[in-house]
């Protein structure tokens, strides 16, 4: 982990950042517009993940044309191909607590910033809930 | 044209952008839960760069704050212990899961991970189940 890696590190997550407050998904309401599909639905949100995914498909490629990474010898990307249990129990929890809260992880954080109550609240109980599947994962070996 | 599908799609296009910078330079994959959870006590390997990428989001939450507070409107009338079962199902679940909107619904799809894409369905479809319901 060199001195560039920490300088990119950063500014990936101010430039992330500044692209969640741009697109609506720091507004809890907009996300739970978004999801209200049989009501009064607010197809926004649609765009965030098309023009990301957009950008990503193509520069995913042409980067990883390259033999390694930029500031890095080797390429760390995840290349598990099974699907299991874990990954679709686990997205069905997820999206039940990005339904009620209107809050994924990094709008979460992002929205730390405000100094208001409620994302203190879920990043505290996130970091909770993160901690109780590492416990729980100890007996059940969900993951493995 | 509707100004919001403009700041929706123009926000994606920053996003993409973030998380193809975090490939080509660092190559690694920007999911954010999985940053998040690698900061915590107890995690094997390097946890400077998570730190550093979680504090550049909050950082980025300062600067948008600043420049246009209403951002981080939250008129919605969610009560407190609604927000901890949220947040406990939204920490379980992305750590069970492998990901959660940044892993797989943009760096996962972006690479066809058949993986990513069914978790994205997944918790979409379970999240529009929950709102219906409430």
């Amino acid at each position: 982990m060199s001195f560039k890696n920490s300088i990119v590190s950063f500014s990936v997550g101010f430039i992330f950042a500044i692209g969640l407050g741009v697109s609506g998904m720091t507004q809890p309401a907009k996300v739970i517009g978004f999801l209200d599909v049989f009501g009064n639905w607010d197809p926004s949100l649609i765009f965030v993940m098309a023009g990301a995914i957009a950008v990503h498909f193509v520069l995913f490629k042409l980067a990883t044309k390259r033999k390694s990474p930029l500031f890095s010898t080797q390429w760390d990307i995840p290349n598990k191909k099974e699907i299991t249990p874990a990954l679709i129990v686990g997205s069905m929890m997820f999206g039940a607590g990005w339904g009620l809260g209107g809050f994924c992880p990094g709008p979460a954080i992002t929205s730390l910033a405000s100094f208001e109550s409620r994302p203190f609240i879920f990043v505290l109980s996130m970091i909770a809930g993160m901690f109780l599947f590492r416990f729980v994962d100890k007996f059940l070996k969900l993951r493995k | 044209m509707n100004q919001g599908w403009v700041n929706a799609g123009l926000g994606g296009i920053i996003i993409g952008i973030a998380v193809s910078l975090m490939l080509l330079l660092n190559g690694r994959v920007t999911g954010i839960s999985g940053i998040i959870s690698g900061t915590l006590p107890q995690t094997k390997g390097d946890t400077l760069w998570r730190i550093l990428f979680v504090l550049g989001l909050f950082t980025g939450g300062l600067v948008i704050k600043t420049v246009k507070p209403d951002v981080f409107l939250n008129e919605l009338p969610t009560e407190t212990l609604t927000t901890v079962i949220a947040g406990l199902l939204v920490g379980f679940g992305t750590i069970m899961g492998s990901g959660c909107t940044s892993g797989h619904g943009v760096c996962g799809i972006s690479r066809l991970s058949m993986r990513s894409i069914l978790a994205t369905i997944t918790f979409i479809i379970a999240g529009v189940v929950v709102v219906y319901v409430i």
